[in-house]
């Protein structure tokens, strides 16, 4: 029988959950045995091309091109999961919403301590267009499972992962469950 | 069992209580924990969080402000009430701003505790993001607005505690917020010993410079969840043989 396949991607993130995932040391080489990773920042894959069982969710919705990825993650996985608190509440970069996106822009582009002759906010074409905040990513697609933490420790990633992948529902012990 | 002592139960649990004893009360001496959040036990019970609130007799009220009477039956550790317990837990996520990795209080926050305690493992309402005021002023306290719950715990133990009416409520509904008697902290007549300061269950007001002096896994909550101190209570063998 063919190994599940695992998707990952990293949306308005820092890659600190890619980080974490990777923390799982030698554990990952059993994690090669139960998986095939497909569609992912580590193997550089860009495009899926075919369903693939688990994907991974790392970062909320911060701008089109996050959804975009998000969209297309809802629709190539069977069981998505939000890996750490920027996917499942925004995480540091919603603290943006605090304060509004053209405040946001004008302090970092146009008025901050560090601008030399008036600066511009960037508008390129290529750039993706930012959303009025940063949302979660439950907020955008159906979510199955949510992984809290900030990133979600090695063992709790490595719990749940193997969890999902033996078919059972991912419980994590107290110790393992934080939004920090 | 002396004449003012009498018993109810608690989820089938049967609880000796004194006269005057809140529910709650009669629980944490008996090692039931009910969930809480603005009941402190060194403070007058307000019934503002509804966390702990619970089904007696058949009817819903708030543990730490109902008294408890001979017989009652209280239901509390259910499916039907935690769940709700949840959703106000998420609901207080959701109209403030709460940002756990970046909080000095993480780990020992009853709020996140709660969290962790009922399951909560995202916030399924939509997020207000409201606008709220952060005063730092005051050269040993600061106050976060964005992690305030509303629970009038400072409120309490300023007037009671300390003798000082620095905190009180402004507005009304989801205009409520905390308000200081004068117009920066300060001005106020707060001190860091104050027991205002240290009811505080989130991280809206803070002594400066102690935030991260207990680091992160070391912290009240880290290890166990919340109310197992008082469940372990329970645990304990009786002190002697009771003679006749």
């Amino acid at each position: 029988m063919a190994k599940p396949k695992l998707a990952t991607c990293s949306l308005a993130g820092c890659f600190g959950c890619h980080m974490s995932l990777l923390d799982i040391d030698e554990r990952l080489v059993e994690l090669i045995d139960l998986v095939d990773l497909d569609k992912s920042p580590l193997d550089d894959k860009k495009k899926f091309d075919c369903v693939v069982d688990i994907g991974l969710v790392e970062g909320g919705c911060a701008n089109e091109h996050n959804v975009r990825v998000l969209q297309d993650f809802r629709k190539n996985c069977r069981v998505l999961v939000s890996v750490g608190a920027c996917a499942i509440n925004g995480g540091i970069p919603a603290m943006r919403n605090l304060v509004g996106l053209r405040e946001c822009l004008e302090e970092a582009y146009l008025n901050g301590p560090t601008i030399e002759d008036g600066g511009m906010i960037p508008n390129d074409e290529d750039l993706p267009l930012l959303l009025d905040r940063v949302y979660p990513s439950h907020e955008i697609v159906k979510i199955d499972y949510f992984l809290p933490g900030c990133p979600p420790s090695a063992d709790t990633i490595w719990a749940a992962l193997k969890a999902l992948l033996t078919g059972k529902e991912p419980e994590l012990p107290y110790q393992l469950f934080k939004y920090e | 069992m002396s004449e003012d002592k009498f018993t109810f139960t608690v989820d089938g649990i049967e609880i000796e209580a004194e006269a005057g004893q809140s529910i709650i009360q009669a629980c944490d001496a008996a090692g039931v924990y009910i969930p809480r959040l603005c009941y402190h036990p060194d403070l007058e019970p307000a019934g503002h969080c509804r966390v702990c609130t619970c089904k007696i007799d058949g009817r819903r009220s708030s543990a730490c402000t109902m008294p408890a009477a001979h017989g009652m039956v209280v239901e509390s550790d259910t499916a039907e009430l935690n769940g709700d317990r949840r959703i106000l837990i998420e609901m207080l996520f959701a109209e403030g701003n709460h940002f756990c990795p970046s909080c000095e209080k993480s780990g020992d926050c009853e709020l996140q505790a709660l969290g962790y305690r009922l399951g909560m493992v995202a916030v399924t309402l939509p997020y207000l993001w409201p606008e709220r005021e952060l005063d730092a002023t005051h050269p040993d306290i600061f106050i976060d607005r964005n992690r305030c719950i509303l629970c009038s715990r400072c409120i309490r133990a300023s007037r009671t505690e300390d003798g000082k009416t620095v905190f009180g409520f402004e507005g009304r509904g989801i205009h409520l917020r905390l308000n200081i008697d004068a117009k920066h902290l300060d001005e106020t007549t707060l001190a860091a010993a104050d027991k205002g300061v240290h009811v505080c269950p989130v991280g809206c007001i803070v002594i400066k410079r102690t935030g991260y002096r207990t680091p992160y896994g070391n912290r009240q909550f880290d290890q166990a969840p919340i109310g197992s101190e008082i469940e372990a209570r329970r645990a304990r063998p009786k002190r002697g043989v009771e003679s006749k």
